[in-house]
């Protein structure tokens, strides 16, 4: 089968522009909207919670996810559902622990459930290593992923296609802070639930909607492996690693985390999260259906014939049973879900800088308003070059690795701290401290040390940690230094204003007081 | 009267919150360790077209569902309920 993809094709430039002028004009309107840090960073505690769900759901389903788990599908069957599995379950997670006691702690970012009750300059610095870490790795894999997949579908060149992210993906966050990117993700989550749910049907419709028949023909055409658990999963710790992370992970990334402060209160983040853990197990479940559908219509070798890797599964999927035209709108919705990826992204990492960085530690709280959104708005232009130099620096290289890196350091370094600040009275400034240290350098280096980098990368024949997913000693090591630092070295004032911080924490900042 | 104080309101909302992350814990890894150390159990054939470890895959999905939406009924209905209870008494109360 020959295929259209990477050739200009006239319906994913009509639907990619559509996508971009929406959006900029809504960022034209947001911008006006957006006069002070406050609705920058969480546009006016106005979204509600289905917006809030939507909106998650968009910042969560990056291409990894679409693009990603149907080609891992597409090869390896039944194993692609492990990831589907390990990227849903922190959602429970983050609504059962997290969610509501954030949202009442904190303002802009989760260092300010942190720094609520522990010391600001110490634990704000802490936190901001660890959130910078996680957005740096995950803003590098997404940019490459963009340059790479751009080519692949529309034939521009990687560094075109990394430039232009890189500047619309600045308009959006420059001049509509949190509400246009708010709203980019909106948008984006809605177009790829609708496309793959479409290219689910359009699957099934081959197939009498009847799914057993689609996996039936499968196993005929592949072999009975196809269904049960193969290749991907070779030693067990090592899965229950991986599992670990992302589960865990989930619950501190800090742009998801970015996105409770969006909402009036804490009932609505936490019926948000309802909403949330719907769309994105409903996408999972989809993309296991593109991945089947893939292999069967496609076929394996067509797949790896276009890239090695699968990741044009669900495009050449789409070519295949909805022509030319449907190519070009999942092409679009891919573009589209990077995009919005990238601005929260950088949204989140703007926060930290500014708010975190300059505002709490370098003006001591003491900037206004206006200072603090032109420190924003300065930050966001940093990290918007910082990402397209970093996205062309890394051109050719493997990043696939650098998204379960960014899980890891997000489980290892900002879920104990923030989980224990939550729940456990007696944590001290220095145990968070050098919990977020201690789980931001282990994982880095327990990454660096893995087959990961030695065998995958620089090619040498053996590993010193044996490990490619560094979780199950890095995150109970956080916990672990955490728990024993607090326990050392006490501070009573430290329990004592725990205990203030009670009543806030169930019921937020009430207007009495 | 039951959870009546800002303690026995606390103590409910971690009670709550901590069993259903367990269960999460305990359905999602039970899958994972079924992965790694019994696949050919998780091959077994259920149906044509359908292996055991999918519909377990499946049904870790529909669990992470259920009990989600266990905890916002749940925190709908009681943890609101006590919360506006504690909000009327108000500020007058000294914080703890």
């Amino acid at each position: 089968m020959t295929s259209a993809l990477g050739e200009p094709n006239a319906v994913a430039i009509t639907f990619f522009l559509l996508f971009i002028v929406l959006s900029l004009g809504i960022t034209a309107w947001a911008a006006r909207r957006t006069r002070t840090a406050d609705h920058f960073y969480t546009a006016g505690r106005s979204v509600t919670a289905f917006q809030n769900g939507l909106a998650l759901a968009g910042d969560y389903m990056s291409a990894a996810s679409f693009l990603g788990i149907a080609g891992l599908v597409a090869l390896s069957g039944f194993d692609g559902l492990i990831y589907s599995i390990g990227w849903l379950v922190g959602w429970p997670i983050v609504m059962f622990l997290i969610a509501e006691p954030l949202r009442n702690l904190g303002r802009y970012t989760f260092a300010d459930v942190l720094a609520a009750r522990l010391r600001q300059t110490p634990i704000r610095i802490a936190a901001s290593i660890g959130s910078l870490a996680v957005i740096a790795f995950y803003l590098i894999a997404q940019m490459v992923g963009a340059g790479n997949l751009i080519r692949l579908m529309f034939g521009l060149s990687y560094e075109l296609a990394v430039m232009m992210v890189g500047a619309v993906m600045l308009a959006y966050v420059l001049f509509g802070g949190m509400m246009a990117t708010t709203w980019v993700q909106i948008i984006k989550a809605v177009l790829l639930l609708g496309g793959a749910t479409m290219l689910a049907l359009l699957v099934l419709a081959r197939f009498d909607f009847n799914l057993l028949a689609l996996f039936a023909r499968a196993v005929e055409q592949y072999g009975d492996g196809v269904l049960s658990p193969g290749r991907q999963v070779t030693d067990p710790i090592d899965a229950v690693s991986l599992g670990l992370a992302l589960m865990l992970g989930t619950a501190g990334l800090p742009h998801i985390l970015m996105r409770f402060y969006t909402v009036r209160d804490a009932r609505t983040a936490r019926t948000s999260v309802g909403y949330a853990t719907a769309f994105i197990g409903f996408f999972y479940l989809l993309t296991f259906v593109l991945g089947f559908g893939a292999m069967v219509l496609i076929g394996r070798d067509a797949i790896t014939a276009i890239d090695a890797g699968g990741n044009m599964a669900a495009p050449l999927l789409a070519e295949g049973v909805g022509g030319t035209p449907f190519l070009g709108f999942i092409s679009a919705v891919a573009f589209a879900t990077i995009l919005a990826v990238v601005a929260g992204l950088t949204l989140s990492g703007a926060a930290t800088l500014s708010h975190d960085l300059w505002v709490s530690v370098v003006r001591g709280a003491k900037a206004d308003q206006r200072e603090q959104l032109v420190v924003a708005r300065g930050a966001t232009v940093l990290l918007a070059v910082v990402s397209i130099v970093l996205g062309i620096a890394f051109k050719g290289q493997n990043v696939a690795y650098m998204v379960g890196l960014a899980f890891a350091i997000a489980a290892s370094a900002n879920f104990p701290a923030l989980v224990l600040s939550i729940f456990w009275r007696r944590l001290t400034t220095a145990g968070a401290q050098s919990s977020m240290i201690v789980g931001t350098v282990s994982a880095l280096l327990l990454i660096y040390f893995s087959p990961t980098i030695q065998v995958d990368i620089l090619r040498n024949a053996d590993a010193w940690f044996p490990l490619r997913n560094p979780g199950i000693v890095s995150i109970p090591l956080s916990f672990v230094v955490a728990v024993g630092v607090s326990l050392l070295w006490p501070v009573t004032s430290e329990a004592r204003r725990f205990g203030e911080l009670e009543r806030q924490l169930h019921l937020g900042v009430e207007s009495a007081e | 009267m039951s959870s009546s104080t800002l303690e026995a309101v606390s103590a409910a909302r971690w009670r709550v919150a901590i069993s259903l992350t367990i269960v999460m814990m305990v359905v999602y890894f039970g899958f994972i360790l079924l992965v790694a150390f019994n696949k050919p159990l998780l091959g077994t054939s259920v149906t044509r077209g359908l292996s055991l470890g999918m519909l377990l895959g499946v049904l870790v999905i529909l669990v992470a569902w259920a009990l989600t939406w266990i905890y916002i009924r749940w925190a709908n209905t009681h943890y609101d309920a006590s919360l506006d209870r504690l909000r009327e008494r108000g500020a007058g109360e000294p914080a703890r």
